[in-house]
């Protein structure tokens, strides 16, 4: 490894310690400080007398100043101790553990799919640019760009769901079914995974289609394309070998942001389709005001976004060797 | 403020007239664009004459339970709703609240961006520096369960949608104004200025600001459809506010109640529709700007 990249890895990973740090001070003074503490939030449900309040604060470590609480805080995030549900009475790492599952499921699946049709569609609207399917293409994928993803979920399941009775509408397995054989069962999971997965993919494609479409017309302009073209490559080479390849950076980019967006779509969408993960659990957790659960969800959540961030990064250095030796 | 600045801004509004004349122009050149200022004009006439002609009484419930989820009708054009409420009339209402929250969380989301940028790509100084580190920081927050968090923490109103909604969405226009202020910053003119004996505070507001007003400009429009999915998500999650008739709070009204599994399309589709027409429009609109006015994108 060269001096240059050991020296943009080590920047790269002060920047995202110095990240998390700020995220989880952000969610102390977010859920510790603005709404007032744990304590009165819990003693709003019901009727708590002041000296109780005071034995639960001495309880909670919240009679310490608040720069104690919050190394404390700290510590207890290291060492994975997120707390206790307000509603499940469990503690907050073990219901997180149920759930976290399903959503990488249903999120790694629509990923996937996403990048995949979204990148083909792009690079055959730029290698036809100016025809109708071009046309065709940018006009759906501004369509697609517009709808609200809890909506999109709604209309599939009035559709599929309630009028044509084809698939499954809720959940991840049919409740309390035996199946005869995995196989069956496998059929059961898959068949409850298409609508959620078809709507993520139907909002979340357009970006996709034009960020690759506008990236690849870009390349497509540059004078080595005219080398490539005056060498007699085949079109098919010029355009896979030469401009895909080489628009591909601002689509690493736009995968790395597209995570902050797509946990956004699986809250609505798990919501919507009552698929149990950690979407529909801060759903619920908001609904019934669990601060506990909600400051974890969202800090699981926003540490996911930064770590693939960074994973993006590095794999920008292994893309492009100007960052390599910058 | 020196007393030049003091008698420029009505000489700047004109310019700025005569700017905002120019981009529609622009925007109208495409057919996109066309097909976008359409259906925006379509949504502000009815957001702004909807109400008069067709007012809607939210406590104009039914009075059996015969009236509730009924579909269309002649009396009720897209049928009632769980309350026997007239659908068609609350969905022309919600047109104003889903705009009026779209328009000004904009605005503040384009106050605080243009700000961060401008200062960011102007100043030499660690304080630019720090200002972008704050602004990677948000713009790598993941937004929605951002403002969700925010909204079930501070409250419901629709004041704090507005400004919660403002808050999480302006660091990528920072990105994008400070990346074109490091350019402009460079070029002969501002050496030339400031040779003159011209202050930062004038350099940057007189002379570079409006050299980046039309990607603002393209970028408000994009964010503006933003601002409008935003704050139909949080009203259909259940945090919007309660008093006001919004089509995020119709279809979370609409979901909660079964509408889907009843089959009461009519009460699933108009609200969505009209979120859809409005984004769309504003959509059309910003991508055919961006397209046009974003210097790196214009050969496209």
């Amino acid at each position: 490894m060269s001096r240059g990249r050991t020296r943009y890895l080590g920047t790269k990973l002060a920047q995202v310690l110095i990240t998390l740090l700020a995220v989880a001070t952000f969610n102390f003074l977010l859920f510790h400080v603005l709404p007032g503490d744990p304590i009165r939030l819990q003693a709003r449900a019901g009727n708590l007398q002041p000296a109780d309040i005071a034995r639960l604060k001495e309880l909670y470590g919240l009679d310490q100043p608040l720069i104690v609480q919050y190394f404390v805080y700290l510590r207890d995030l290291v060492t994975g101790n997120l707390g206790m549900s307000f509603t499940y009475h469990q503690p907050v790492a073990d219901i997180l553990a149920q759930r976290i599952a399903s959503t990488i499921q249903l999120l790694t699946l629509a990923t996937v799919l996403v990048l995949v049709i979204g990148v083909a569609a792009g690079v055959l609207a730029a290698s036809r640019r100016g025809s109708r399917t071009d046309a065709g293409t940018v006009t759906t994928a501004l369509l697609f760009w517009s709808l609200p993803t809890f909506w999109t979920g709604l209309v599939l399941i009035f559709v599929f769901g309630v009028w044509l009775h084809w698939l499954p509408i809720s959940g991840a397995a049919t409740p309390g079914a035996h199946f005869r054989s995995p196989w069956d069962g496998f059929v059961d999971a898959v068949r409850h995974l298409i609508l959620p997965t078809i709507t993520l993919i139907l909002v979340d494609i357009g970006q996709f289609v034009l960020i690759t479409r506008s990236s690849l017309v870009d390349v497509m302009t540059e004078d080595f394309m005219l080398t490539a073209k005056a060498k007699g490559l085949s079109g098919r080479t010029i355009l896979w070998k030469h401009a895909v390849r080489n628009a591909m950076l601002p689509v690493i980019t736009a995968s790395a942001l597209y995570v902050a967006l797509v946990i956004g779509g699986a809250i609505q969408v798990e919501t919507v389709f009552s698929w149990p993960g950690m979407g529909s659990l801060i759903y619920d957790a908001v609904l019934r005001r669990d601060y506990p659960l909600i400051e974890a969800s969202f800090l699981i959540f926003a540490v996911t976004v930064i770590a693939v961030n960074f994973i993006s990064d590095l794999l920008y250095m292994w893309v492009d060797p100007r960052v390599r030796n910058a | 403020m020196t007393a030049a600045t003091a008698v420029a801004p009505p000489e700047l509004d004109r310019g700025r007239m005569a700017a905002a004349r120019a981009t529609l122009a622009v925007a109208w050149s495409d057919p996109i664009g066309r097909a976008g200022l359409v259906l925006l004009a379509f949504s502000v006439a009815v957001a702004i004459f909807g109400p008069i002609v067709f007012p809607f009484d939210p406590r104009a419930v039914g009075k059996t339970a015969a009236d509730i989820l009924r579909p269309p009708s002649g009396q009720h054009w897209l049928g009632t709703d769980e309350l026997g409420r007239d659908v068609f009339r609350e969905t022309v209402a919600g047109a104003q609240i889903s705009l009026l929250v779209g328009l000004l969380a904009t605005a503040i989301s384009m106050i605080l961006g243009t700000a961060v940028g401008l200062s960011a790509g102007y100043s030499r100084s660690w304080l630019g520096g720090l200002m972008m580190r704050i602004t990677d920081f948000f713009l790598v927050l993941p937004t929605l369960p951002l403002i969700i968090v925010l909204a079930a923490v501070v409250g419901q109103s629709l004041g704090v949608i507005i400004v919660v909604i403002g808050l999480t969405s302006w660091a990528s226009t920072a990105r994008i104004v400070r990346s074109q202020v490091l350019t402009l910053r460079e070029r002969v003119f501002v050496e030339r200025i400031r040779a003159l004996g011209a202050t930062d505070w004038r350099i940057a507001t007189v002379h570079i600001l409006p050299n980046v007003m039309p990607l603002i400009f393209a970028n408000t429009v994009l964010v503006i459809a933003g601002s409008i999915l935003a704050e139909a998500t949080l009203a259909f999650l259940g945090l919007g506010d309660p008093t006001h008739t919004s089509w995020g709070t119709m279809l979370h009204a609409a979901f909660a109640n079964g509408a889907t599994s009843r089959g009461a399309w009519w009460y699933l589709l108009p609200p969505g529709i009209g979120i859809v027409v409005v984004v769309l429009g504003f959509t059309l609109i910003g991508y055919t700007l961006d397209r046009i006015l974003n210097p790196r994108l214009r050969n496209r």
